[in-house]
């Protein structure tokens, strides 16, 4: 079973929050996905090595250059803040916490 | 312009003929989309300006296949310019600033982009129900779900709106929809065509494919997207073999193995009765069709929806609200700018893929869910290989039942994601997959599996374009479009 705790340090993990009444609803649907995930504990891996990607496992190396595709300018287009050419972003260092 | 019955080459035939120049057929292409999307939405964004495109190609010259060629392209690869949203809000407002391999392939080749196709948000879902833009509707019955997450490109091809469209595939996005629409896709092999400016979701798990009514379109559009890429070192540096010119029905000696399991999973009786007829069109034609068994099948979906979602949760962590897409207002923090963008700007099904990854990823999860998920799929892995080892082909139905109704699944997670059971196999293993309209069942189209060794699409093509030429589904008009026009 997965508790409304774990539930709430795993939103923490991963920078989300859900309104107490979505909580539950969540709680219970995460409880059944991981139920079913757990039918994985009756399969016998001993000795198994883990597949852990698809590609190629041989290291690619290229040139160590740049290679600039866009501009300064392009990379900024989608950017949400923007002030002095700079990516502009909340306060990062929390003041009342400093203070 | 509708293409029920036209296919590239047709088509080029006409362009190269001057019946029709690019930007006419753009046009009426353009047309035509406009007037069906009230009962579709199968698009997010209709590329407009895809006319001026055309004339260019016009004043260029007609030159390959594909040149002047109208296509569709889902809306979670970019295209330089034009919105790229992934159906999700987070990505509402993103332009993106260069082309995805693919769009550059096809640009290169003079196919025509005429609007991106919608699809479950970050292609998370079965039925495109969790699009951001609201539900595609299945061509066949407005009433009934496309399949996800490809469901507007499907929808799209199906409805005669496009002579193909790209598609993402990472647990059965490709095949599954084309099954519920009575058209050909494929997923090809694992590293077989780049994933450089593809929306990542699971990335040992995602690739690019194609979606048409004829196999042959597939088999051209495949071979242009084809190949490797510096910008993807999962690329395989592989020839790529000119898949249409190397179409081949001849099914003599070919050998095609069917999972008993795929027949015990609970499959809908009508959707097994249309694969054994398609079976025995293999046997007429001279194939040899044996049963054989995948034991670790049962858990496909587990290992799948750990590793999908485990994967998913580290990729969409570059969702903040910081450098792109939807940032949210009046936060105080930092930590406050990515909990409120990323909590108002992803859907439900895409923050219980997070939640369930971050579950499987964290401390006291990781070797009981992650790491054991991936022990799983190696011997699924060598499930499949010990088969493929012994045979040409896997076949099998590519759903449990055919496309069920809007709403009917959505509320209950775990019952979605059995839908998928008999596709996920293939991205398990990164093998080449492709759905081939078998027949109708309730009147509803049933699709048949087609899985082969890596790189050997060839196989898959050629069975597929025997199965076509043998039962001329493409000839059937989706039963909700008749009437119309």
């Amino acid at each position: 079973m997965i508790s409304k705790d774990e539930i709430l340090h795993v939103a923490e993990l991963a920078n989300l929050k859900f309104k107490d009444d979505e909580v539950d609803s969540f709680v219970d649907q995460l409880d059944k996905i991981v139920s079913m995930a757990s039918n994985l504990s009756t399969v016998d891996t001993d000795g198994i090595e883990p597949t852990y990607h698809m590609g190629d496992t041989s290291t690619v190396f290229r040139a160590d250059e740049g290679v600039h595709t866009q501009t300064r300018e392009q990379m900024l287009e989608n950017v949400p803040e923007v002030q002095d050419n700079l990516i502009k972003v909340p306060t990062i260092v929390d003041k009342e916490d400093d203070e | 312009m509708d293409y029920f019955n036209e296919t590239i080459d047709s088509l080029h035939t006409k362009l190269v003929n001057k019946d029709i120049t690019a930007e006419e057929l753009t046009k009426d292409t353009l047309q035509k989309i406009h007037d069906k999307e009230t009962n579709l939405n199968a698009y997010v964004t209709v590329n407009d300006d895809a006319v001026k495109d055309a004339a260019k190609v016009d004043a260029d010259g007609i030159k390959g296949n594909l040149s002047g060629i109208p296509i569709a392209i889902k809306d979670n690869i970019l295209t330089e310019g034009l919105l790229t949203t992934a159906s999700s809000k987070i990505l509402s407002n993103f332009m993106p600033v260069y082309n995805a391999t693919v769009t550059e392939k096809l640009n290169a080749a003079g196919a025509i982009n005429v609007g991106k196709t919608n699809l479950d948000e970050f292609a998370m879902g079965s039925s495109t129900e969790t699009s951001y833009y609201g539900t595609s509707h299945n061509a066949w019955d407005y009433t009934k779900v496309p399949g996800g997450s490809s469901g507007g490109s499907a929808a799209a091809v199906a409805s005669g709106d496009a002579i193909a469209a790209l598609g993402t595939d990472t647990g059965g996005s490709i095949r599954q929809p084309a099954s519920f629409n009575g058209i050909f896709g494929i997923k090809p092999t694992y590293g077989r065509v780049s994933r450089w400016g593809v929306i990542a979701f699971a990335s040992s798990l995602d690739q690019v494919g194609v979606m048409s009514k004829r196999v042959e379109d597939s088999a051209e559009v495949l071979s242009t997207i084809s190949g490797h890429d510096v910008h993807d070192s999962t690329s395989s540096e592989k020839e790529v073999p000119d898949y249409r010119a190397n179409l081949n029905k001849d099914m003599h000696g070919v050998k095609i193995a069917v999972p008993k399991e795929f027949w015990d999973e609970g499959t809908d009786p009508k959707v097994l009765e249309q694969i054994d007829a398609a079976l025995d069109v293999y046997k007429k034609l001279g194939a040899t069709v044996e049963q054989v068994s995948l034991p670790t099948l049962k858990h496909a979906v587990e290992v799948y929806y750990v590793i999908a979602s485990s994967e998913a949760s580290s990729n969409l962590q570059r969702y903040d609200g910081v450098r792109y897409g939807f940032r949210a207002k009046d936060v105080k923090n930092i930590k406050e700018l990515f909990v409120n963008s990323r909590s108002e700007g992803f859907g439900d099904e895409v923050k219980r893929r997070i939640m369930l990854g971050t579950f499987a990823l964290s401390a006291g999860a990781y070797d009981a869910y992650f790491k054991k998920a991936a022990e799983v799929r190696t011997i699924f892995i060598n499930e499949l290989s010990d088969v493929l080892s012994k045979y040409n082909l896997i076949a099998g139905p590519v759903t449990t039942t055919t496309a069920f109704g809007i709403n009917e699944k959505i509320d209950d997670p775990v019952a979605m994601y059995m839908n998928d059971i008999l596709t996920i196999p293939a991205n398990l293993a990164g093998l080449p997959a492709a759905s081939v309209p078998a027949g109708l069942a309730d009147g509803m189209p049933v699709g048949l599996q087609l899985m082969a060794n890596k790189f050997d699409e060839q196989s898959i093509f050629n069975a597929a374009y025997a199965l076509q030429e043998e039962n001329k589904f493409y000839e059937q008009i989706p039963t909700a479009l008749k009437g119309e026009d």
